[in-house]
């Protein structure tokens, strides 16, 4: 187990209860899950990385417990109970300082600090869609859902909230514009925050301005967007929608930059990898493909479920050292790139500098000297 | 220089010159050859039969009745070669007797086709584990019992109610409602309420049914189909008399892959748990290259070899263009497979469909036995 679980550099929950960890060199899934005490309670709503070496997973399931799972060991450490079934499916999981944070689809926002058991509430109000951590100030985090706008809190101040944003204008029939946001992602180096919406918006927010209003909207497909991630640059944003469509959107102007192929159902979770042009997607036809940003090609894909019916894969965490498992892909390209950087180099120290340039110079003005006078003799002989 | 220079240019026009010279004698010895090969054959074939030369084709006679007499007499002499050799090789096969090479074998789509990588695996702990977990669990756990609501799209023309009355007598406890304008995200709660468990809506197209609507509930998934090449009992050859009110054997053939497991499953679902072989009628549901075909079939076991089928229709195709998860909503619901045009599917790669030809029977009714019975 524990060999098998060093190996993966993706990890996927379904619906099912199960947790696969997807090697991308292998191009195999493995199960970490018995299959005797599963059941469709114990559905993976939300993953996340557990602390910053990436050794945990923290699972977020249906029935309100939270699972930590040991990358190194292979083995589920742990059970939480973190809330009740009626509260509704998790919609979002963090950690900020050894502390978990959770969020329901009620809108319950709880902090469980370790060994305590009291808790710190913020209520987010209705049907939550998901919670998302500000990576840079891991005590941020947004929420959003169905006619429920951006909010996002201060952990530290639970009362109220640093940032709401106010909805768009009526349209031009000046009827209300309805909201619902389906995802979101905090800009890093920035303020900003984008989200992406059942209605198939783009938006892009910034607290950093008194505007509350998105300072960019712009519209993907005609089916509601589901997921989005922000690439290592962060010029452009991913987002898939239900129809299994996903493309790369530039967040300057709005425009779809390109699409990314091949899927043939519905996106449930995109996850871009933290420094390589990567993007993993996983939905509803069961399959995990890892696009590639830079030519929009399928890099990788593995196929997760042997079958079936509701093997849908809910969640998705993108190992950051991916680096070192595909060596067929990436870091052989960097291996010829720094052949190729290595020959540069010795074709620089091969040259001879300047100074013995110009005696070469010299030389080869003789020889060229040499082979005219050969020329006039020859001219010379023919004469004769 | 310049004397030079011109001299060089008229040597090479020269050049050029004696070149041309040469290509227009070869050519013109070309054409003697190919006239006096063009000649020859008259002279032959009133003798025998025609011997043409390489480049000769019998479409370049003009005269229509020469034309023809000459091309019959090439297709009879084609044919006498084939057959010669058909008969050489069978005598070289029975000379050799049991040291004949084996025969090769005929290259056909099925036999080309990829392997399918999502072909199911019945003994698969996770399979079995999602197959006794799905939506469809309390139908062949024998929990439930399925009950049918069949619908059309607004104001029905003759065909498709016609056709919506026939499916009707297919499929037991099924019942067909006049759609009345109502949308189906209405009227779905209500099925729900009266224990419906599956909706069917049939979609015209001037008038000539054009889409299924394949929905189960309570909740869900939806498959969206394409109909076509419905034929009705009326317009059916050689038909049976009308079916009876016993419940059908299914059979489905070839719902190999993932997707085509739950296809498959769906249309298992539609029918009640235990056939009543009293009746003798099968519908079968027969996968081929990604198309559905449905034909309804009443069997006799006529001595113990042989066995007499007589189809009671109605017939139809189905092709399968979505299938979402949840009940029908197609704005907002989340789609598990779309047909998608732009994508590469090749031609010998089919999403429902596996080289391995293996029978899925639901029912009791094994395939085998029932032709060998």
């Amino acid at each position: 187990m524990a060999e098998k679980s060093r190996v993966c550099s993706v990890w996927v929950g379904s619906e099912t209860g199960i947790l696969k960890g997807v090697s991308l060199a292998k191009k195999q899934a493995f199960n970490f899950c018995e299959m005797s005490h599963l059941s469709r309670e114990q559905e993976v709503c939300v993953l996340c990385w557990g602390d910053v070496h990436e050794t945990e997973v923290l699972l977020g399931c249906a029935n309100g417990e939270v699972k930590t799972f040991s990358t190194e060991k292979g083995v589920f450490t742990e059970t939480r109970l973190c809330g009740q079934i009626d509260e509704g499916k998790f919609t979002g999981l963090a950690v900020v300082d050894s502390a978990l944070v959770t969020s329901v689809e009620s809108g319950l926002v709880k902090v469980w600090k370790e060994g305590s058991t009291d808790t710190v509430e913020i209520n987010a109000g209705k049907s939550v869609c998901r919670m998302r951590q500000n990576p840079a100030q891991r005590h941020r985090v947004g929420t959003g859902g169905k006619e429920n706008g951006l909010k996002v809190w201060d952990l530290e101040r639970p009362d109220t909230p640093v940032f709401t944003a106010k909805n768009v204008r009526n349209d031009w029939l000046d009827l209300r514009v309805p909201e619902w946001v389906r995802d979101l992602a905090f800009v890093p180096d920035s303020d900003k925050i984008v989200t992406c919406t059942g209605h198939h918006q783009v938006r892009v927010y910034d607290p950093a301005t008194p505007q509350r209003r998105p300072v960019l909207e712009t519209q993907f497909g005609e089916y509601p967007l589901t997921a989005l991630s922000l690439p290592a640059s962060p010029v452009s944003v991913v987002v898939g929608n239900t129809q299994g469509q996903m493309a790369v959107l530039d967040l300057r102007k709005g425009l779809v930059c390109g699409s990314l192929k091949g899927l043939a159902g519905g996106v449930r979770e995109l996850q871009c990898h933290p420094s390589l042009p990567l993007v993993a997607s996983c939905g509803l036809d069961r399959f995990l493909r890892v696009h590639s940003l830079e030519d929009r090609s399928v890099q990788h894909k593995v196929r997760l479920g042997t079958l079936a019916w509701l093997w849908t894969l809910l969640s998705l965490c993108f190992r950051s050292s991916l680096l070192q498992e595909c060596p067929a892909t990436h870091q052989g390209d960097e291996a010829v790139k720094e052949e190729e950087h290595g020959g540069e180099d010795e074709v620089w120290d091969a040259m001879e500098t300047v100074t013995e340039k110009a005696s070469q110079r010299r030389k080869a003005t003789e020889g060229f000297r040499d082979g005219a006078e050969k020329m006039a003799i020859k001219k010379k002989k023919v004469k004769k | 220089m310049d004397d030079e220079f011109s001299a060089e240019l008229q040597n090479k026009t020269k050049k050029l010159k004696k070149k041309a010279k040469k290509q227009k004698k070869e050519s013109k010895i070309a054409v003697q050859n190919a006239e006096q090969d063009a000649n020859e054959p008259e002279s032959v074939d009133s003798a025998s039969a025609p011997v043409f030369p390489p480049t000769f084709s019998v479409s370049e006679i003009k005269n229509k009745q020469r034309r023809h007499l000459m091309f019959m007499r090439l297709k009879q002499e084609k044919r006498r070669e084939k057959l010669s050799l058909k008969k050489k090789r069978r005598k070289e096969r029975e000379a050799l007797g049991d040291e004949a090479p084996p025969k090769p074998v005929p290259k056909t789509i099925e036999n080309q086709r990829v392997y399918d990588e999502t072909t199911v695996d019945p003994e698969d702990e996770e399979v079995a584990f999602d197959e006794g977990t799905d939506e469809f669990s309390a139908y062949f756990n024998r929990l439930t019992n399925p009950k049918v609501l069949i619908t059309t799209s607004d104001r029905p023309r003759g065909r498709t109610v016609r056709f919506c009355q026939q499916l009707a007598t297919i499929i037991p406890d099924s019942h067909v409602y006049y759609r009345r304008g109502l949308a189906l995200k209405r009227i779905i709660p209500q099925c729900i309420a009266r224990g419906f468990t599956y909706l069917i809506v049939i979609n015209e197209d001037r008038k000539v049914p054009n889409g299924l609507v394949l929905c189960h509930l309570p909740d869900g998934p939806t498959a969206h189909f394409k109909v076509s090449s419905v034929r009705l009992r009326k317009e059916m050859k050689r038909r049976g008399k009308d079916p009876t009110k016993h419940t059908p054997e299914v059979i489905l053939n070839n719902f190999t892959t993932r997707l085509g497991h739950s296809i498959g499953r769906m249309f298992a679902a539609l029918f009640p748990h235990d056939p009543e072989f009293v009746g003798r009628q099968v519908a079968t549901f027969h996968n081929q290259r990604d198309f559905i075909f449905f034909r309804f079939h009443r069997y006799i076991f006529k001595n113990e070899k042989r066995v007499g089928i007589q189809e009671l229709g109605p017939r139809f195709t189905l092709k399968l263009r979505s299938l979402q998860k949840g009940t029908f909503d197609s704005k907002f619901g989340e789609y598990e497979w779309v047909h998608k045009v732009s994508l590469p599917l090749s031609r010998v790669k089919q999403s429902l469909y596996c080289p391995h030809i293996t029978t899925v029977l639901l029912g009791v009714l094994y395939c085998d036995c029932f032709f060998k019975r």
